[in-house]
């Protein structure tokens, strides 16, 4: 499991497409710069949706674990 | 006497009491079971009909109807502001002390717009969620010779999925009937990577926006907006200058359900096929409060309400859930001022766009109509 240094953790497991990403983004938008946010996520959607935004954004993509039913995003905002 | 509440008078809450009206009228008129429901509004807005009004298209007393004209005369319908709900004590606590005990407690309370939010918004945006404000908006769009309307999403899940669609449509006829669609931009904004959650729609959205020369910006998540310069500013670095916002605000439950300690991340955890409110018994959630990954749509609380009500009647009888809601939902979307599509899904099956047409247009102009006998239980 990468990052232990996680301030939140959201499971946003079960929640269909935007929900992951929106439920990052309400997250991020409550963290300060250099807090680490994780989402959980069973959307297959997600996969492109996170890493996309993260890159638009332009914040770090700390780590992007599947664990099988799910995938761990685990991002930094770096700015 | 087995005593049922329902906490909502819209859709969800109406259609719901009529149901339950229909399936225990023996057991009410025998005095054994007792349904009330509790709304602070004594007049039901039909909501979809804001999006008309925000362009002079739709007559505002057209969109009400009292409750109590509504529902069957063997519900009990109070008008109360709920405070809390004691789930330990099985009771709704109102304002004024009064309390209504419940043996099944339904909650439709639907959502509330949260412009407060997000900061600038109150103060320079305009929205149609909600009566007044769809009023205000169009009174602004009257006067607009000129200049830049932006269209944004802030917050999702929101109310009617597609209405921001629609209203960009129907605006882009609107401006082009009145010959200022050469003088007005029109710009889009959506926080994801597409113009729409649901993909068939984004595909079938994108294009359409494009031909009609539409602005558009994906990944767009509003961070604040700046009443002075008339900026709107994303996360993401963005800037987009308007002269009318047209923003769908940030979206809420209910205040009382937070008191209650319903909330699971801002919505009431809902079993997606019983209904029923998780870690709950005799508590259930239908319509736009729940956490379900259906649309916040009348539609939904509309089919919903029939499997809801069975489940009732089964607990009542001392049976087990008896109905499973598949999340069907169905939505008219409007394509612009005369023409219109229709989209129909559930929890299995995605949505297929099909072409715009008039007739599609005017179904959906008789069914805004004939909406009052859905939530008289009729339709």
């Amino acid at each position: 499991m990468a990052d232990t240094n996680v301030k939140q953790e959201i499971d946003a497991r079960g929640s269909a497409c935007p929900g992951p990403l929106m439920e990052l983004i309400r997250g991020i938008k409550a963290s300060g710069t250099g807090d680490v946010v994780a989402v959980l996520s069973s959307d297959p959607g997600s996969n492109k949706d996170i890493p996309d935004w993260v890159e638009k954004i332009g914040y770090e993509l700390v780590a992007n674990e599947d664990h099988g039913d799910y995938h761990r995003f685990v991002v930094r905002k770096s700015k | 006497m087995h005593r049922i509440v329902i906490i909502g008078g819209g859709p969800g809450g109406t259609i719901t009491a009529n149901h339950l009206a229909e399936g225990l009228a023996g057991e009410i008129r025998a005095g054994k079971v007792e349904v009330t429901l509790l709304t602070d509004q004594p007049e039901q807005v039909y909501k979809p009909g804001f999006l008309y009004l925000a362009l002079g298209l739709e007559a505002p007393e057209h969109i009400h109807r009292p409750v109590r004209e509504l529902v069957s005369p063997y519900i009990q319908v109070r008008i109360e502001h709920v405070s809390r709900v004691d789930t330990a004590n099985r009771q709704v606590m109102v304002d004024g002390g009064e309390s209504y005990p419940f043996d099944q407690l339904i909650v439709a309370s639907g959502a509330r717009l949260d412009p407060a939010a997000t900061p600038g918004l109150k103060e320079a945006g305009d929205w149609f969620y909600d009566e007044e404000a769809s009023k205000r908006l169009h009174a602004k769009l009257e006067k607009l010779e000129k200049g830049r309307i932006v269209v944004s999403v802030i917050g999702v899940p929101h109310m009617c999925p597609v209405a921001p669609l629609e209203i960009t449509f129907m605006l882009d006829d609107w401006l082009r009937r009145r010959g200022r669609r050469d003088a007005v931009e029109l710009a889009y904004t959506y926080p994801i990577n597409r113009t729409h959650s649901i993909v068939q729609c984004a595909e079938w959205a994108t294009p359409e926006m494009l031909q009609r020369g539409v602005h558009i910006e994906t990944f767009f998540n509003v961070e604040a907006i700046d009443p002075e310069e008339k900026v709107l500013r994303s996360m993401e670095g963005t800037e987009l200058p308007f002269d009318v916002l047209i923003a769908v605000p940030e979206h809420r439950s209910a205040a009382y359900l937070e008191e209650s300690g319903l909330l699971q991340s801002g919505w009431v955890p809902t079993d997606r096929e019983t209904l029923a409110v998780k870690g709950q018994e005799g508590i259930w959630a239908l319509g736009d409060t729940t956490d379900l990954p259906v649309s916040k749509a009348g539609s939904v609380a509309h089919y919903q309400s029939s499997h809801l009500a069975k489940n009732v009647i089964a607990h009542y009888y001392g049976v087990g859930p008896v109905a499973r809601y598949d999340g069907k939902t169905i939505c008219f979307v409007e394509a612009g001022l005369d023409r219109a599509t229709f989209i129909e899904f559930n929890y299995q099956r995605p949505p297929r766009v099909p072409e715009p047409t008039k007739m599609i247009h005017w179904a959906k102009l008789a069914y805004n109509n004939a909406y009052w006998l859905t939530a008289k239980g009729a339709l």
